[in-house]
């Protein structure tokens, strides 16, 4: 069960900059702090998120162990031609989600 | 008769200065009373109205997910009974209240606690797990903008007045109460941070020093810990009670929730 809250604009002028803001949940562990048993709670981040618009990467992040739970991204991109934008997060425990949302560029 | 006149004085006294400690809307006095909302920095009252910044929605999302999922032996889920997830509008803003067979009051997070146990013969969810926090801010959510409106059920009377002097008695070793904090210094400085007037509109709230959403027991336990006081059990009536007197003292103010604070 993955929540993510995406907030794209679903049409945008071509040559316009749009604004793609995503915001996952995530608890981010830091891999530094002892649980109630004393141990080491095993680090569990996202590694790597990124975006692609119509396959193309026009966004890539790496993230680290002191960025906050449910980590907020915001970017921007020219919009060029209509089709698909692609997200997509990756970390740690094999975590994987991909997010796609549609744009018509006129 | 000065004697007489002088004592009527000091009622009438009393009786405003309560009233302005109060911050109640009194016949013709300003209301003033604030949301913790008004308090925080326009970054932050930004990213609780945007619904898709706000990581309190994540959690309301997630809970209605788990609004559809059938739970325990009965196999039902929450919209089996219930149906669309519309007819919790306004429930929020009237617990804690008195179930139907049962003589001492429940908040939201209880309410769920006994449909869970009566109805889907499933296990009680843990206080303060996800799930939990996530059905209650799918319900209260529907209640958002919604004034507070207490029951005006006569039982809750005496939970309210005990919930009242909770509220009000000093204790842990730093011999405060909740008033001495929230009724008489509430807009003051308290370590460079705006004392709030403590009014419950926003709660499960996403607090960002959580980087998670709670519940108000959560934050009643806070302030407790905070003015060295031992923190009531887990499952204490006295977290409905506070709750009972807070919800009447914030009688008519919208819902927030989810509510974002710092």
């Amino acid at each position: 069960m993955v929540n993510v809250l995406i907030n794209a604009p679903k049409t945008a002028k071509r040559g316009s900059i749009v604004e793609i803001k995503a915001l996952i949940l995530h608890p981010m562990e830091t891999g530094f702090r002892p649980g109630a048993n004393g141990r080491i709670i095993p680090r569990n981040i996202i590694e790597r998120f990124t975006a692609t618009w119509n396959g193309t990467g026009i966004f890539d992040m790496e993230m680290s162990p002191a960025i906050a739970a449910n980590p907020f991204v915001s970017f921007f991109a020219v919009a060029n031609e209509s089709g698909t934008i692609g997200l997509r997060w990756t970390g740690d425990e094999g975590f994987v989600v991909e997010e796609r949302i549609g744009i018509a560029v006129e | 008769m000065t004697f007489v006149r002088g004592v009527l004085c000091l009622v009438i006294v009393l009786a405003s200065s309560w009233a302005v400690a109060q911050g109640t809307a009194d016949k013709g006095g300003a209301d003033t009373r604030r949301s913790g909302y008004q308090d925080m920095g326009e970054a932050l009252q930004k990213m609780q109205a945007d619904d898709t910044a706000n990581p309190g929605m994540l959690f309301v999302q997630l809970g209605g997910q788990l609004w559809g999922k059938a739970a325990g032996a009965a196999g039902k889920s929450c919209a089996d009974c219930h149906g669309g997830v519309a007819s919790m509008k306004g429930v929020a803003a009237r617990y804690p209240a008195i179930p139907k067979g049962s003589d001492s009051p429940v908040d939201l997070e209880g309410r769920i606690d006994l449909c869970r146990t009566a109805n889907q013969q499933a296990d009680r969810l843990p206080s303060g797990s996800r799930e939990l926090l996530a059905l209650e801010a799918y319900v209260a959510h529907q209640s958002r903008g919604l004034p507070v409106s207490p029951p005006d059920d006569p039982r809750l009377a005496p939970f309210r007045a005990h919930g009242k002097d909770l509220w009000q008695a000093r204790q842990g070793q730093l011999n405060l109460s909740c008033a001495n904090c929230h009724d008489d210094n509430a807009g003051r400085k308290l370590a460079g941070v705006t004392i709030p007037q403590a009014h419950p509109t926003g709660y499960p709230i996403y607090r960002l020093e959580w980087q998670t959403l709670g519940s108000l027991k959560r934050r009643l336990r806070n302030c407790l810990v905070g003015i060295r006081a031992e923190p009531y059990a887990y499952d204490a009536p006295d977290y409905v009670m506070l709750e009972l007197f807070l919800m009447d003292r914030a009688r008519g103010m919208p819902l927030e929730s989810p509510a974002v604070r710092p």
